[in-house]
């Protein structure tokens, strides 16, 4: 079976100070990851440099692409590269704002996506956008309202249906129950477990969060000043820790 | 269809002044189709260890974990994932599950997971409620609000929804009424006969006695107690 996601070896330095640094995996079809760490630790660095917002200083991120299979997103052409981006991958960001339109409607919101792959067509779209505001919870007389006057866990959700709509095979995600409260995060991680499923998505998901990644994650990554300090399955991670960063995380963890 | 061969682990603390905690020297185990194991032994000889090492949640320091023709012990994390699908079902003595999830769907999930259709998951899923003894009218809300013995027969009820060929039980009739405690011994019986491998701890010595082929003792294999 061919990787969806092959990682060799990228760095990304600030300056001479280390973003992230030799981290390597494959990731298959249908596969969740997780990557945890303490804030500082290059989580975020790295998710941003797999999806291309970043351009990594080392290393080859190679995609199935499914025209001509495996391509390195790194060199490719910036074109290529924003195609890719609307077609094939997602990215969910940790404040729904930094990935909606704020002042355009929920509908808008996610029919713009469509319209940035070719749909043209007013009805199709509008009937798109209705049926994804359903599968996200949103309720079907919101969809004329901006997200603006949406609550936090409302524009999550429509950034998820934004995101997934176009049907993509990988999703970046970056902290996407942060900052919800307990009872909306649960709801969100049951719906995104649903799609997951449904879709045979394969996601990258970093998060601060051990409790999530138990839930959402088949594998895990653990970052520390930019390095991988352990990787493995999650439940194996999480209750044989190998390394001391891990174990000092994993007993840190409050009991409910 | 479990082969345990010469395992070894040790857990060490680095945060406790790097101590190093050896648990388990020369294991040895074997479980063929059809048959029923128990482990045996104190608590902290090392069972669910021994358990865990087998379902891949804890690393094996050395020697071969066989579960059908995949060494555990050396496995990549994605052959785990398929062999945990498809081959290997554990029921633990705790239930973790997303929280609001209707229990029905709970159950049912390792049927969605090798391909079942919805409505062949959610029939079978409820099949085994109704054998559990657990009231319709609970199917749809989450069990993270029942009691303790109604979550282990959901857990009981989740492990035996896909007939894997091979089947960890970690005290499966603790908490258990009579009534309920023979529903479960009842689902043993039936999944040997189809010719799964089961290995199981017990406390129960009744229910080991009647269900269990062999007993292994893991004191055998526990680092300075060995005799």
């Amino acid at each position: 079976m061919t990787p969806l996601l092959q990682v060799e070896n990228i760095a990304k330095f600030y300056g001479a100070r280390i973003g992230c640094t030799d981290v390597s995996f494959d990731l298959y079809p249908g596969e969740v990851m997780g990557i945890v760490g303490e804030s500082g630790s290059g989580k975020s660095t790295l998710l941003n440099t797999l999806a291309g917002h970043l351009t990594p200083d080392r290393g080859a991120v190679r995609f199935d692409t499914r025209a001509d299979g495996l391509r390195d997103t790194v060199t490719m052409s910036e074109p290529e590269r924003r195609m890719l981006s609307r077609t094939d991958w997602a990215f969910v960001h940790q404040h729904a704002r930094d990935g909606l339109r704020m002042n355009v409607s929920a509908g808008g919101n996610v029919g713009e996506r469509l319209m940035a792959v070719g749909a043209r067509h007013y009805g199709d779209i509008r009937a798109s956008a209705t049926d994804w505001l359903g599968r996200v919870e949103i309720n079907e007389d919101r969809i004329d309202d901006r997200p603006s006057a949406f609550s936090g866990g409302m524009q999550q959700r429509l950034q998820i249906a934004r995101n997934l709509v176009t049907g993509p095979r990988l999703v970046f995600m970056d902290e996407p129950t942060g900052g919800l409260d307990v009872s909306v995060q649960a709801r969100l991680l049951d719906l995104l477990r649903g799609l997951v499923r449904e879709m045979g998505l394969s996601a990258i998901i970093v998060t601060h969060d051990l409790a999530v990644v138990r839930l959402l994650a088949d594998r895990l990554m653990v970052m520390k000043d930019g390095h991988v300090v352990e990787t493995g399955l999650t439940d194996q991670v999480l209750d044989d820790p190998q390394h001391g960063y891990t174990q000092l995380l994993v007993s840190s963890v409050l009991q409910v | 269809m479990i082969r345990v061969e010469n395992v070894s682990k040790s857990f060490t603390l680095h945060n406790q002044g790097a101590a190093v905690i050896p648990v388990m020297r020369g294991g040895e185990l074997t479980v063929a189709r059809g048959e029923c194991v128990a482990l045996t032994g104190a608590s902290g000889a090392g069972k669910s260890t021994l358990m865990r090492m087998i379902y891949g949640n804890y690393l094996t320091a050395s020697g071969r974990v066989m579960v059908g023709d995949l060494d555990v012990a050396r496995a990549a994390p994605r052959e785990i994932l398929g062999l945990r699908r498809n081959v290997l079902g554990y029921v633990s003595q705790f239930l973790r599950v997303v929280p609001r999830v209707a229990t029905l769907d709970v159950v049912a999930e390792p049927l969605r997971a090798v391909g079942s259709s919805e409505a062949d998951a959610r029939a079978r899923a409820g099949e085994l409620l109704a054998q559990l003894n657990i009231p319709e009218r609970l199917w749809q809300l989450s069990p993270t609000t029942f009691s303790g013995g109604e979550q282990q027969r959901v857990n009981i009820a989740r492990g035996f929804a896909h007939p894997y060929p091979v089947l960890l039980l970690d005290e499966p009739t603790a908490s258990l009424d009579a009534t309920n405690r023979a529903t479960v011994l009842a689902l043993i019986e039936e999944a040997k006969a189809r010719g799964t491998a089961i290995l199981g701890i017990f406390h129960d010595e009744a229910a080991r006695d009647q269900i269990c082929d062999r007993e292994v003792d893991v004191t055998r294999f526990t680092p300075g107690l060995a005799a």
